[in-house]
């Protein structure tokens, strides 16, 4: 194994030479197995004292080569991997990755469909943020949070088991539409889970949300600028609590979103407040967005039609969607066969990790934990 | 320079008349519907000022009419962005569009000027995505791929060049710091190497990896077995 200091060469080693105390600044390991990395993460942090001077992300820990195995399976059967990437929000997956494929078959899924798919990414959206709060708030050491969203979440995953048998990795789409009709009660399970979260929701928030500790451990801790989070490529949550109004369903709406009525939530500072903030108000969102599609469900059929085996023309597309993290996209080139010629996946937590060295500069360790939850990575996705 | 891109393209056109009718006629064949993809035909006669090679390389192509069986095809893209930048750079550059989104083709010597000139002059302030395809067959094996957003136009972008294998390309992370772990990621994937990258190492395979899996010479269950042997003591990670 190399030296683990060996790796931290790039940082600015202008800044070592003013530590506390002119002591030797101090190079500390975190992780790879460490409960509030969020799985397999490890950050060598230099640290002066308890003040994080720069750190490094080490990842690549839960690669699996998903790129890979993709050029050597047919578009359909790509489709399940996409979901063990960001393994809490694999619908939002499925959907970019299927709607990448329809671009590039330059067909559309049937109304209906899109209804259908809006449904359950909002309500993943949703789990994925009430995963995020949970973990997040226990890194910081609320407890209770974390049983309070666990235990909604589950309502969520019972709609998913009901409608497609699986409660994560739920590979709910098909290209050029959904394989599964809704079951029966399907719309009623969903509007008895509006009526029902919706004040959970609230719960959450009395929680946290002018809880003492939780504004302490918040506020001003690993703020970013909007200009660093575009100049990093930073998305989702993260850049609008940064102030910038962007989200991809209103920028360049995909599926149907162009129907529904919903704000984007922003912040004002960048702080893991503002951002805990911009999270919340978008979880109330979503659930308008869900009410919004389960009342205008319309009939009809749920798949295009796409020949079984799918075989897109010469070409290239780059299609991405705002996941629950940010910006995925899915960048694929056809070579008219039936596999495809390259896949890249654009993961929006890969790319937001990279700021973290820059969002933890110049705070506490404590709060490089607070920092990690606040930036919502999944290492599944971030690895792929 | 003027040359060079145009050298290898005749070549692919002819290719791709041969390669975009299987395409649509349904007989897969990686190795010759790899290659064409860059020299993208020119269905309709372009109005493009600096583009006198395509029309004529196309035209035999044009009768045989592939697209109809295979759906749109690219199609030249006209825009003021684009005729500003023919107009400073000339032949080195091609846009097209495709299924509605569009790209440029770029020299490979041009590039740091047009992605330098795309990001303070045209406002492309996000880099999405840095990534790159491997074309074996090719002389210049490899695509490198930027992808670009502008948030105040609310536009993207795909710029695209060709390079050899071997042949290094300039950092796009003093422009985009994104591009920092997105060029590791393109370089421990595919060994091309971004000069001036400000920490150029491997991010996803451990660092004494040998080799770079999304080469297409790379087997999929292939593996650095000394580096499992050692670190891991097992036999074979398979």
């Amino acid at each position: 194994m190399t030296d683990p200091t060996s790796s931290v060469s790039h940082l600015d080693l202008e800044e070592s030479k003013h530590t506390f105390l002119d002591a030797n600044e101090l190079v500390i390991n975190m992780g790879p197995q460490h409960p509030a990395t969020h799985g397999v993460l490890r950050v060598i942090l230099r640290l002066d004292g308890e003040k994080v001077m720069g750190l490094e992300c080490v990842i690549g820990y839960l690669h699996r080569g998903v790129e890979k195995i993709a050029e050597h399976r047919t578009y359909t059967m790509f489709n399940p991997y996409v979901d063990r990437m960001d393994y809490v929000a694999a619908v939002s997956n499925g959907l970019g990755y299927c709607e990448a494929v329809e671009r590039l078959l330059n067909i559309e899924a049937p109304p209906r469909a899109n209804y259908i798919r809006v449904i359950l990414t909002e309500l993943n959206r949703l789990a994925s943020h009430q995963l995020w709060l949970g973990t997040h708030a226990l890194d910081i050491g609320a407890m209770t949070p974390l049983f309070y969203t666990f235990r909604d979440r589950e309502e969520i995953l019972k709609i998913f088991e009901k409608y497609c048998g699986a409660r994560l990795t739920t590979h709910a789409f098909r290209i050029s539409g959904c394989q599964y009709e809704t079951y029966e009660g399907f719309e009623k399970d969903v509007k008895k889970f509006l009526t029902f979260v919706a004040p959970k929701i609230d719960e959450y928030e009395e929680l946290l949300t002018t809880n003492r500790i939780w504004v302490e451990r918040t506020k001003n801790v690993g703020t970013i600028s909007a200009k660093d989070c575009i100049a990093l490529g930073v998305t989702g949550p993260v850049l609008r609590a940064s102030g910038v109004k962007w989200d991809l369903r209103k920028a360049q709406p995909y599926a149907n979103y162009k129907q529904f009525d919903f704000d984007i939530p922003t912040g004002q500072k960048g702080d893991t407040y503002d951002r805990y903030l911009v999270r919340m108000a978008e979880m109330r969102q979503s659930l308008r967005i869900i009410q919004q599609a389960v009342d205008g469900i319309p009939e009809g059929p749920i798949m295009a039609k796409v020949s079984k085996v799918i075989k897109p023309p010469v070409g290239e597309i780059y299609h991405s969607i705002e996941a629950p993290k940010g910006e995925l996209g899915y960048y694929i080139v056809s070579d008219g066969s039936t596999q495809p010629y390259r896949i890249r996946v654009r993961p929006p937590s890969f790319v937001n990790l990279q700021a973290l060295d820059l969002m933890c500069r110049g705070q506490l360790v404590a709060d490089v934990i607070a920092v990690i939850g606040t930036l919502d990575i999944v290492l599944g996705e971030v690895d792929r | 320079m003027a040359e060079d891109p145009k050298s290898p393209q005749p070549p692919d056109k002819e290719e791709l008349a041969k390669a975009a009718n299987p395409a649509g006629s349904g007989t897969p064949d990686p190795s010759t519907t790899a290659t064409p993809k860059p020299a993208t035909p020119s269905a309709e006669k372009p109005a493009t000022p600096s583009a006198e090679k395509p029309p004529v390389a196309a035209a035999p192509a044009k009768p045989a009419a592939p697209a109809k069986p295979a759906g749109p095809v690219p199609q030249p893209w006209d825009s003021p962005l684009v005729d500003k930048l023919k107009r400073q750079y000339g032949t080195g550059l091609e846009s097209w569009t495709y299924l509605n989104q569009n790209y440029l083709q770029v020299d490979r010597s041009l590039i740091p000027t047009v992605l330098q000139v795309l990001r303070d002059e045209e406002q492309f302030d996000y880099c999405v995505d840095v990534t790159a395809v491997h074309y074996p067959k090719r002389e210049r094996q490899f695509d490198i791929v930027w992808i670009l957003y502008s948030f105040p136009r609310n536009e993207r972008l795909r710029v695209r060049t060709q390079i050899a294998d071997g042949e290094h390309i300039p950092t796009a992370s003093s422009l985009w710091p994104t591009a920092n772990w997105l060029e590791r990621e393109a370089f421990d994937m595919f060994g091309i190497q971004f000069d001036g990258h400000p920490d150029l190492k491997r991010i996803l395979l451990p660092d004494g990896w040998k080799g770079h899996p999304l080469r297409k010479d790379y087997g999929i269950i292939q593996q650095d077995q000394e580096w499992v042997q050692i670190n891991l003591g097992i036999d074979s990670g398979q």
